[in-house]
């Protein structure tokens, strides 16, 4: 069993912060006042379903992304989630995680329909 | 008979109006209706079910027994004004028609009757001036009840009433001046030619003491005409659209047709039916727990109607199902929740990274769920009953397995929640299972509601229960007194009330609470809202212990793993789930080892 927990270091790269795309992040932010007291822990990573299935994906690395602006990698990922809740659940600040993705899917969408945020 | 005035021209208008307005709609509304569904109507119409349609009409639209079963006085209240004008329409056709003897008379001749027809020497007179003073009085009653009810809802079981728009208003206040003025025009008639019966005309003759009758008289017609007037012309944009459009509903129904996943032209009808009677509003625990009205059923109809649907609004509900459960007109309430959701969100998913594996044989499937995961001792529990009754079972899920659908399904993804479907479908069949158990509430419902499975579907309540009853596991009954909390899922949702309660009781003493079976609350955990945050979750689930707690449980018992999670964040005493307990009970080596069952010898 691949129990990826999202502390792995991500591939060395530049990340130009000067032209970091917050929009997404302000989006959730907005709608999601919970989510501003995450403090990457990762439990919801480890009890994630699609995490514990996949190479990839997990909940918490996604919030990386999103803090780096890098919304095509989200857009990549993020329809792996099955939406289950167990990250709600386990979250030890009471994120409202699934509202998240939620939030999460409906900016991406309009951001590919360069809709405003 | 001369049966013309100019004060007829009112009630005309209006019932012109609403007739062309109503049948527009229906033409429109039968005319883009899926083809499947116009079969069914075509199929229906002419079996047996027709008898069926006309019998839940009578006993739905006009006697209001569901809203009986809500609050007596409630049901009375609507059915007096339903039936007994109803009954009045009926009769004052056949007495205008009887004594005008023409079948085809004029709509308006029955109502103004008494303005025209002064003379009372025919042998039925007696016996209609009677009957339809009689049922007169019966109308107000309700009229009288429903002035009652905006003063004081409580006496009607309601701690909140609907707010209206402003067409409901004005349908409203006409509706409710109708009758009233209906007594005044007839008494005063009676007043000078003593045509009435008992009421009307002795009304009339106390007016006829004090007051100008004769020239009263008129102007108390032309009121009338113009209260029955508007309110048929209110009467298609406000909530009274609920009259003619739930006889439609009711035998569409009959015939088969529903809101699955999308909204057709059945769902538009079944908006249309929402009378906003407001029962929905005090069964819904975002209001009484958190003071919020909005997320109610009948203002999320509301804004369908008006097509005004806003994303917060139709992710703001739990989907536990109390205001269908109570709903009089019986619309598939959380359908058209889940279905708005749908158009929403952006469905997308993306599952290629499930692969199916080969799952080891068995007789008997045992499916845990991700909620099982997260509460090992249920999982410990099942797996120690398992091998206690000497089953021959497979793990399905053992390392985690991918979520069943049901939360997918309850964001409105339908789509996703199909592939979800088909992986673990595809696995239990794999299993070569005869039986499929599962200790979760949710995916038992997804399991018995999609998946279509050619095997049996027992939650593990229920499999435990075959388990006892066939001898296979003995358990001890202790004097502890708990109280059985029943999941929205398991209980309204796949209707398994009795079940777990026979079970427990072999086990533990059962007390009530006053929400049991039907009206069980939800425990505030559900995954069906996604709006709610953890504080409003906590908030929704100490408002349910308080409920829990009047008659002293020593402990709460459930069947859901999400309901035990979300209980034993507020315990003030033990939350165990229906499995912990029976693992506990259980008598030592009841059974010899190694014996292998056959499934038909544990759940017949």
């Amino acid at each position: 069993m691949n129990q990826d927990w999202g502390y792995g270091i991500n591939k060395d790269r530049q990340i130009d912060f000067d032209r970091n795309d917050r929009r997404l992040a302000e989006y959730i932010r907005k709608y999601v006042p919970s989510y501003k007291l995450c403090i990457s822990c990762g439990a919801c990573t480890a009890t994630c379903s699609t995490a514990n299935l996949t190479d990839f994906y997990n909940i918490r690395r996604l919030n990386i992304f999103l803090m780096r602006g890098e919304i095509d990698e989200i857009a990549k990922h993020i329809d792996k989630c099955m939406f289950c809740g167990k990250c709600e659940l386990v979250c030890p600040r009471g994120v409202n995680t699934r509202q998240v993705i939620l939030i999460m899917k409906e900016g991406i969408k309009k951001i590919k329909q360069n809709e405003q945020l | 008979m001369n049966s013309f005035d100019i004060f007829v021209l009112p009630f005309a208008i209006g019932l012109y109006t609403l007739l062309i307005v109503f049948f527009a709609k229906v033409f429109d509304w039968i005319k883009h209706l899926p083809v499947g569904d116009r079969r069914k109507i075509g199929r229906g119409i002419r079996s047996r079910k027709l008898f069926g349609v006309v019998k839940e009409i009578f006993l739905e639209s006009l006697i209001h027994r569901r809203i009986f079963k809500v609050n007596p006085l409630l049901g009375y209240m609507h059915m007096s004004l339903a039936f007994g004008w109803f009954l009045l329409i009926v009769l004052g056709a056949a007495e205008s028609k009887i004594y005008g003897r023409d079948l085809l008379n004029t709509p308006w001749d029955p109502i103004f009757f008494k303005y025209f027809k002064h003379d009372t020497n025919e042998f039925h007179s007696a016996f209609f001036n009677f009957t339809m003073d009689f049922l007169l009085l019966f109308v107000l009653s309700g009229v009288f009840l429903a002035y009652l009810k905006r003063i004081y809802a409580r006496l009607f079981g309601l701690k909140k009433t609907t707010k209206h728009i402003f067409f409901d208003r004005l349908a409203i206040i006409s509706l409710w001046l109708i009758f009233p003025l209906r007594l005044l025009a007839e008494s005063l008639t009676s007043g000078i030619y003593h045509n009435g019966g008992f009421l009307t005309d002795g009304l009339g003759s106390f007016l006829a003491g004090f007051m100008p009758v004769g020239h009263l008289e008129y102007t108390a017609w032309w009121l009338y005409s113009l209260s029955v007037g508007a309110f048929f012309v209110a009467l298609p944009y406000s909530r009274y659209m609920h009259i003619p459009t739930e006889i439609l509903l009711i035998a569409m129904r009959r015939f088969g047709i529903k809101t699955t996943t999308t909204f057709t032209n059945f769902s538009q009808i079944e908006v249309y039916s929402c009378p906003r009677c407001g029962i929905c509003i005090d069964k819904c625990q975002m209001t009484s727990a958190l003071g919020n009205e909005k997320p109610a059923s009948v203002y999320f109809l509301n804004t369908i109607r008006a097509q005004k649907v806003k994303p917060g609004l139709s992710f703001d509900c739990m989907i536990c199902g109390r205001c269908e459960q109570y709903c009089p007109v019986g619309i598939s309430l959380m359908n058209h929740r889940l279905v708005q959701r749908n158009k929403l969100i952006s469905n997308g998913y993306n599952f290629q990274f499930l692969k199916n594996g080969i799952p080891e044989k068995a007789r008997i499937a045992y499916y845990a769920g991700c909620m099982t995961h997260l509460t090992p001792s249920i999982e410990k529990a099942m797996i120690k009953i398992l091998e206690k009754a000497g089953t021959d079972f497979v793990f399905i899920d053992k390392d985690g397995g991918a979520c069943c659908g049901r939360p997918m399904m309850l964001s409105g993804n339908f789509e996703g929640a199909e592939k979800l479907i088909e992986f673990n479908r595809n696995n239990i069949l794999k299993s070569c299972a005869d039986i499929l158990v599962t200790s979760c509430a949710i995916c038992y419902k997804v399991f018995k509601s999609n998946y279509d499975l050619p095997l049996k579907v027992l939650h593990h309540s229920e499999f435990i229960l075959e388990l006892v009853k066939s001898g296979k596991i003995n358990i001890n009954k202790s004097g502890l007194r708990a109280v059985y909390h029943d999941p929205c899922e398991l209980g309204r949702g796949s209707k398994v009330y009795e079940e777990p309660r026979e079970l427990l009781s072999h086990a533990l003493e059962l007390v009530s609470t006053g929400y049991d079976r039907e009206n069980a609350l939800c425990c505030g955990g559900s995954l069906g809202n996604i709006m709610l945050g953890y504080e409003e979750k906590n908030k929704i689930n100490a408002a349910v212990w308080k409920e829990m707690m009047v008659n002293d449980p020593e402990m709460l018992v459930t069947a859901c793993p999400l309901c035990k999670k979300t209980f034993n964040k507020n315990a003030p005493v033990p939350v165990r789930d229906i499995a912990e307990i029976i693992a506990d009970a259980v008598q030592i080596s009841p059974v010899k080892p190694n014996h292998q069952l056959a499934p038909e010898q544990i759940a017949g």
